[in-house]
């Protein structure tokens, strides 16, 4: 078995909209990339990019309306090869008068496993998601962080080769975020490939090999996390209280005013040159940290404000 | 088909646990009052009553929930986004849709069954025993059986492409038009003109003749009812399921679920 | 399997087709062993229509003239239910006219036009009066059922004069009352009585009727001059002609007259000349007139 595990070619979606359903909105454009197998690929982009399209176009939920996608070297409308994937829908929901435990049962029942095997993968995938102790509760009454937690369960019950997850992390606290970013890791590990949409940066970098950042239905870029966004150097944030002493001008000039307090940006090499001078000009430094870079930074760095502003648009109309 | 029966049994086990079958108990009290009373209100045709009565209510109960649960098989699904786990995994989404109505189909046959056995009672209990024309009733009740499964795959035809508001209107409208099927056929030859009856006889056999599936009146006078028409109905019951079922796949296949 | 599915439709409303023909077909074996009428009671069918009532009786009334047009049809004489269906659909709507007045008419007449109930029609009449009482029509249908069916003329014309009452009938329903009183039945009366009937309504199964029965009071009158004809044939011949043939050979007529519908008239073994067995004016459909 070779080739990627997942590669799309020109895939495009069109939605119609309005009474007559004659105006059209594209909400995928032309969009070709590959995962490779074994890889972590993380899916990037902010909400109503086209991320969740994406994973719909994968899961044969949604027909392109242009373009193709393969997952393991098959056409994504052979519903037998969904024995092969694992998939966990954005902000999951299920049949709310089943308990977990039936409810993995029964999905466990169209991978025809027998009886026996069922009870075994349901416990240990309960166990494996924390819920075994809630494994009799109807799911009426989860939480959005246990359903989302019985999504995971679900997902990768069948011991799938691929697992497509959307937005996983949403809806967790960060006990579950840390769970599921360690079954991640463990699926890796057991050489498995997995997809998974985000718009947390950190979840990206931490996990995925490589990334794809899509925002507005196209494809921005693909690569690992670093390339894509750890070109724009950190800078260190400075707080602080201005003080009397000499030699203050110099760095005063830099500073901006926040009410009483100062705050400056330098360059991490420049961190402790500039602590010097502030320490000599008698200021009272009362925070530093680490600038962090958004994805939504990146995003305006990278499409420029109007046409962030104008898929902002596109997404209060969704 | 085994994925099929898979989702049948969930959607019976839903039906149940959202405590469908409760409306036996109201049978049930229907048929004791009626069994009890009808002596004091129509002397003579005690029996005839309670027959009526008891195959009247099966009916009308049956078609509630065949119409109230059948619109929500598909679209519940799809609002409630539980359907695109299930799809996730090897379903096709014909499959999917036998099982919904079998399921449904299956619910309303236990349903129906229990209710077969609260008459059976009711009867008994005003004739103070069983006879073998009371098979005729039997037959009735598997007709009724028949015509909710007409009505369960109409509700999930029209459950894949409007919302339940129209579906049901949709399926109500059909049931009560079916009804009058043969009424609609006579129009023509009471008005005489040729080319409204043409119009009126095709679309007379468009319509599911629920008419045909009538017998109540018959049961009620324990007259046989043959078994050539017990085989056409049948057959005629399997048939109009089919092509509902086949128009909702061919929709359903190619609906963007969004 | 998109293809085999598109074909399931035709294909199984093709068969559909087949097979209600033959469900029918079980269904109308069914229904001619006995005509069911589970609940003859129109008032407890009132209580259970709910606010549904008056469209439930023009369901019942699309179910009476279907049954009426189909028996018929069917040449059957059995019309034992028309009676409790017309009941159960006024009782269910009492202003639904048409039913009263068609519903008296099929009632009245003899088979095989109708139930041969005068009697039920009367009463039905008398419901609708009582129900509309505003609706002067009624004493007319009532009137003529008294004159045609019953030949009871003294009722009759106090029909008619009762009616004459209301300040929106038509004058004629006076003379109406005059003319049977003073005369009872005539030739012209029954002709001015129908060809109102035949005037005044819209349906063509009553229009066809009353029609029928206007060319078959033509046909009385012929038979009387027929009769006339034959009278002076066995005067001359001193014997009675066998066959109407014979007073053609004797140049009494130039040939053998048709009635309005085109079949020959014939001579009775009474002596008398009668409208041909086969002739449609007898109430059977109409068939070709049997050639010259």
């Amino acid at each position: 078995m070779t080739g990627p595990a997942i590669e799309t070619e020109g895939l495009t979606k069109d939605y119609t909209t309005g009474f007559w359903l004659a105006k059209k909105k594209r909400s995928l454009d032309n969009l070709t990339m590959q995962v490779e197998r074994g890889e972590v690929f993380g899916f990037l982009g902010p909400n109503g990019a086209g991320k969740t399209t994406t994973i719909k176009l994968l899961m044969g939920l949604i027909f392109p309306s242009a373009g193709t996608a393969r997952i393991l070297g098959r056409p994504v409308s052979d519903v037998g090869m969904h024995n092969e994937i694992g998939y966990l829908p954005e902000q999951p929901y299920f049949y709310d008068y089943l308990t977990a435990r039936e409810l993995l049962d029964y999905f466990a029942r169209f991978h025809g496993f027998g009886a026996a095997e069922r009870r075994q993968r349901v416990e240990r995938m309960l166990k494996k998601v924390g819920l075994e102790t809630a494994g009799k509760i109807q799911l009426r009454k989860y939480s959005k962080g246990m359903l989302q937690r019985v999504g995971v369960a679900q997902a990768i019950l069948h011991d799938p080769q691929v697992v497509i997850l959307d937005e996983p992390m949403s809806g967790l606290d960060p006990l579950g975020r840390r769970e599921v970013r360690d079954i991640i890791l463990e699926l890796k590990k057991a050489g498995r490939t997995v997809l998974f949409s985000t718009h947390i940066l950190s979840d990206a970098e931490m996990l995925c090999d490589r990334v794809a950042v899509i925002a507005g239905g196209k494809l921005r870029g693909v690569g690992a996390p670093k390339e894509i966004v750890g070109v724009q150097s950190h800078g260190m944030e400075i707080l602080f209280e201005p003080g009397s002493g000499a030699g203050a001008a110099g760095i005063m000039e830099k500073a901006a005013r926040m009410g009483d307090r100062y705050r400056i940006e330098v360059a991490e090499g420049e961190l402790y040159a500039a602590m010097e001078q502030l320490r000599a000009a008698g200021a009272k430094v009362l925070s530093v940290t680490q600038v962090r870079q958004t994805l939504e930074d990146y995003f305006l760095g990278l499409m420029g404000a109007e046409q962030a502003r104008a898929s902002a648009v596109e997404v209060g109309e969704k | 088909m085994k994925r099929a029966g898979i989702v049948a049994w969930n959607t019976f086990r839903e039906a149940v646990r959202d405590r469908v079958l409760y409306n036996l108990v109201f049978f049930a009290l229907l048929m004791i009052a009626a069994a009890l009373l009808v002596g004091q209100i129509s002397i003579g045709i005690e029996q005839i009553v309670i027959v009526t009565l008891g195959l009247s209510a099966i009916s009308l109960i049956g078609i509630l929930m065949a119409v109230f649960i059948g619109v929500g098989l598909v679209s519940k699904e799809m609002e409630k986004r539980t359907l695109y786990a299930l799809l996730a995994k090897p379903v096709r989404r014909w499959e999917f849709l036998l099982g919904k109505f079998a399921g449904l189909a299956l619910t309303l046959a236990v349903n129906t069954a229990a209710m077969a056995a609260g008459l059976a009672g009711a009867m008994w209990l005003v004739q103070g025993k069983l006879h073998a024309e009371d098979a005729a009733v039997l037959v009735a009740v598997y007709f009724i059986l028949l015509k909710l499964a007409i009505v369960v795959s109409l509700a999930l035809l029209f459950s894949c492409f409007t919302t339940p508001l129209l579906s049901t209107l949709f399926t109500a409208g059909l049931y009560v038009a079916g009804v009058f099927a043969p009424e609609i056929r006579a129009i023509g030859k009471v008005t005489g003109n040729a080319a409204l009856d043409a119009v009126a006889m095709a679309f007379s056999y468009l319509l599911p003749n629920f008419d045909n599936f009538n017998v109540i009146a018959a049961a009620a006078h324990r007259r046989a009812i043959p078994g050539t028409l017990v085989a056409q109905n049948t057959l005629y019951a399997a048939v109009y399921c089919a092509i509902a079922l086949a128009g909702a796949t061919m929709i359903f296949s190619r609906r963007n679920l969004k | 399997m998109a293809m085999l599915l598109l074909a399931v439709i035709p294909a199984g409303f093709a068969s559909l087709w087949r097979l209600q023909r033959g469900i029918d077909r079980q269904l109308a074996a069914m229904h001619q062993e006995q005509d069911e009428l589970v609940l003859r009671s129109g008032k407890m069918l009132r209580l259970l229509s709910l606010e549904y009532g008056a469209f439930l009786a023009d369901v019942y009334w699309t179910r009476t003239v279907q049954y009426y047009g189909d028996r018929r049809v069917r040449q059957v004489t059995n019309l034992e239910t028309l009676g409790p269906l017309l009941d159960v659909t006024t009782t269910l709507d009492p202003q639904l006219l048409p039913a009263y007045r068609f519903g008296a008419i099929f009632l009245a007449e003899k088979a095989p036009q109708g139930a041969g109930r005068p009697d039920l029609a009367v009463e039905l009449i008398h419901k609708g009066i009582k129900n509309n009482p505003d609706f002067w029509r009624f004493y007319y249908d009532l009137g003529f059922i008294y004159y045609w069916e019953l030949k009871d003329y003294k009722k009759a014309s106090e029909a008619f004069l009762e009616g004459s009452k209301n300040p929106k009938a038509l004058i004629w329903m006076k003379v109406m009352a005059a003319k049977i009183a003073a005369e009872g039945r005539s030739r012209e009366t029954s002709r001015i009585l129908w060809r109102e009937i035949y005037e005044s309504s819209q349906d063509k199964l009553i229009r066809e009727n009353a029609l029928r029965n206007l060319k078959l009071l033509r046909a009385e009158e012929d038979c009387e001059y027929l009769d006339g004809l034959v009278g002076r044939y066995a005067r001359s011949a001193q014997r009675m002609p066998e066959r109407l043939e014979e007073l053609v050979s004797a140049g009494l007529l130039p040939g053998v007259p048709a009635d309005p519908e085109g079949f020959p008239y014939v001579l009775g073994a009474d002596g008398k000349a009668h409208v041909h067995p086969k002739s449609p004016l007898l109430g059977y459909p109409k068939g070709p007139p049997p050639p010259r």
